[in-house]
């Protein structure tokens, strides 16, 4: 029973996953994909860290990499606010109303990522009354107008978009069991809205923000077709970087190795989480 | 319940910024304009010029024949591994399963790529896309079916197996009805899933063929025409009755619970 699924990942997830471990240490070929390891009785290609010492001999990469780490911390951080008071707010609802209100959220979800996309290319595209008003606002403080769309904001917004549902669902899941009677308790011993706030409600929920920020993260950090789409030449990511290895100037042995790293800083990243989400549990 | 005027205000706030884009496309999908900047007039003209698109007729017929041979594989070997992470706690086949949907999309499209070309030698295309779908949605259906199975007494199966039953016959008899919805709310999320698939698809279907959101892709980086609204429009009303579909089945799957 567990042979057909466990022979197909082998194949499908597995050994590509092997195989690109293994490109990443080649050479690349003369016109693109990966020089043959034996190309002639002359010639042996065999295998070489060039690409490891190339991405970290040159700045750029890293910083594309740190660039891409900022925007999915930014983009985490603006889900978390904008889900925090959603997920509260469904949490504390009467029973009947609960699944109805987080259907509304997941709906969104029923159109495609690329539709959801398109949607801000009209909302920031220059004819749009959004960008027409915020440049109405700048014009009155003698401020030149800005360029929405195409722009490191634009793919922020984006990201933040596609993405907030990730951070709402799992919240919501944990703030639906927290008992009431604790803040009942809190308010009989004097505490305030606030003090219940941050000393009762937001520890308990430390877990349900560690998962849903691990799941607006990690998608964010490879993110490629929302930068490429909203954003302007610029606001190249680690996943852009990768696209481009692969299909544009087709350096496979390079792209392989970007996407070792960005594995290996997601993987570093999820094992943080972890440490962290452990201490938060204590705390709690 | 404690639920203050500012936290309405804020939670509503965060539902109209989830809709109203999705509004703004559905909305100018009927403008009597070729800019999507202000309403001019009603109009079907838009669905009358996406019906005629053969290009895009073309890679919706893709799409779904796309998704329907995946979404079938996909739904039987998901099945199995539900059954078998649960039945033996499989860890390794639960990883194997699970991981290639944790990690950023990218990495399984670009791994599959080079897979395809330097490995089994193929050329990118109907075959390498489904192949690359089943592999994202078999973790998917092995959750839903795994969680199924957890929800249920395993005396079940053994009260089949004490009063004489057969392996087959206790898996057809008693097993296969009772994790049927989760099955059938498996193989419709596979099926979306396939068709709304952009990332991995852009990476293993070559020069050859189109899907539709590879041609949403194409058109958008080229121009916004509202005929792309039309298209977004008629997605989300397929997508919309799937879920609706799937919930029927399999209501928990929905609440974020899986």
């Amino acid at each position: 029973m567990s042979g057909p699924p466990f022979v197909f990942l082998l194949l499908f997830f597995v050994a590509p996953s092997v195989i690109m471990v293994l490109a990443s240490f080649r050479y690349p070929g003369e016109f693109g994909g990966l020089a043959p390891l034996f190309a002639d009785t002359q010639t042996l290609h065999g295998l070489t860290v060039e690409t490891y010492e190339f991405f970290f001999s040159d700045i750029i990469y890293g910083y594309v990499f740190l660039k891409s780490i900022f925007v999915a911390l930014a983009t985490t951080l603006i889900c978390l606010l904008l889900a925090y008071p959603l997920a509260l707010l469904i949490a504390r609802s009467p029973k009947k109303s609960r699944d109805l209100m987080v259907l509304l959220v997941v709906l969104p979800f029923a159109s495609n990522f690329l539709v959801r996309v398109y949607a801000w290319m009209i909302i920031l595209g220059p004819q749009a009354a959004f960008s027409q008003a915020v440049n109405g606002v700048l014009a009155l403080f003698g401020m030149e107008p800005v360029h929405l769309l195409f722009s490191p904001f634009a793919v922020l917004v984006g990201m933040v978009y596609v993405h907030l549902p990730f951070m709402v669902l799992p919240l919501y899941t944990n703030l639906e069991k927290h008992d009431p009677a604790l803040l009942d308790a809190a308010q009989d011993l004097g505490a305030n809205v606030w003090h219940r706030f941050w000393r009762v409600t937001f520890p308990l929920s430390l877990p349900g923000i560690f998962s849903g920020s691990a799941l607006v993260f990690i998608p964010v950090l490879g993110m490629f077709a929302i930068p490429d789409i909203l954003g302007g030449t610029g606001d190249m990511l680690i996943g852009n970087l990768i696209k481009e290895q692969f299909l544009g100037t087709r350096d496979w042995p390079f792209g392989s190795t970007l996407s070792i790293m960005l594995t290996v800083t997601v993987l570093l990243i999820v094992w943080l989480t972890t440490r962290l989400a452990g201490r938060g549990r204590h705390y709690a | 319940m404690r639920r203050g005027p500012w936290l309405w205000a804020a939670a509503l706030a965060v539902y109209a910024f989830l809709y109203l884009p999705l509004a703004i496309v559905v909305v100018y999908s009927f403008n009597d304009s070729r800019l999507n900047a202000e309403w001019v007039g009603f109009t079907l003209h838009w669905y009358d010029v996406l019906i005629h698109d053969e290009e895009m007729l073309l890679a919706a017929g893709n799409s779904l024949f796309i998704a329907f041979v995946s979404a079938f594989v996909a739904t039987l070997l998901g099945t199995m591994a539900g059954m078998a992470i649960h039945r033996y706690d499989l860890k390794l086949l639960n990883f194997m399963a699970l991981t290639p949907v944790a990690m950023p999309e990218i990495l399984l499209g670009v791994s599959l790529l080079l897979f395809f070309i330097q490995v089994l030698n193929l050329t990118l295309g109907m075959l390498s896309i489904v192949l690359a779908h089943i592999t994202f949605s078999i973790g998917f259906v092995a959750v839903i079916v795994r969680a199924r199975l957890a929800g249920m007494d395993d005396s079940l199966f053994e009260a089949a197996r004490d009063l004489g039953a057969s392996p087959w016959e206790t898996f057809r008899y008693v097993t296969f009805p009772l994790i049927l919805p989760a099955v059938i709310a498996g193989g419709l999320m596979a099926f979306t899933l396939s068709i709304d698939d952009f990332v991995i698809t852009f990476f293993t279907a070559g020069v050859g063929v189109q899907t539709l959101p590879l041609r949403i892709y194409s058109m958008i980086k080229i121009a916004v025409t509202p005929e792309v609204n039309a298209v977004s429009t008629l997605l989300m009303l397929l997508t919309l009755s799937m879920i609706v579909l799937a919930s029927r089945f399999a209501p928990d799957v929905l609440k974020g619970k899986t």
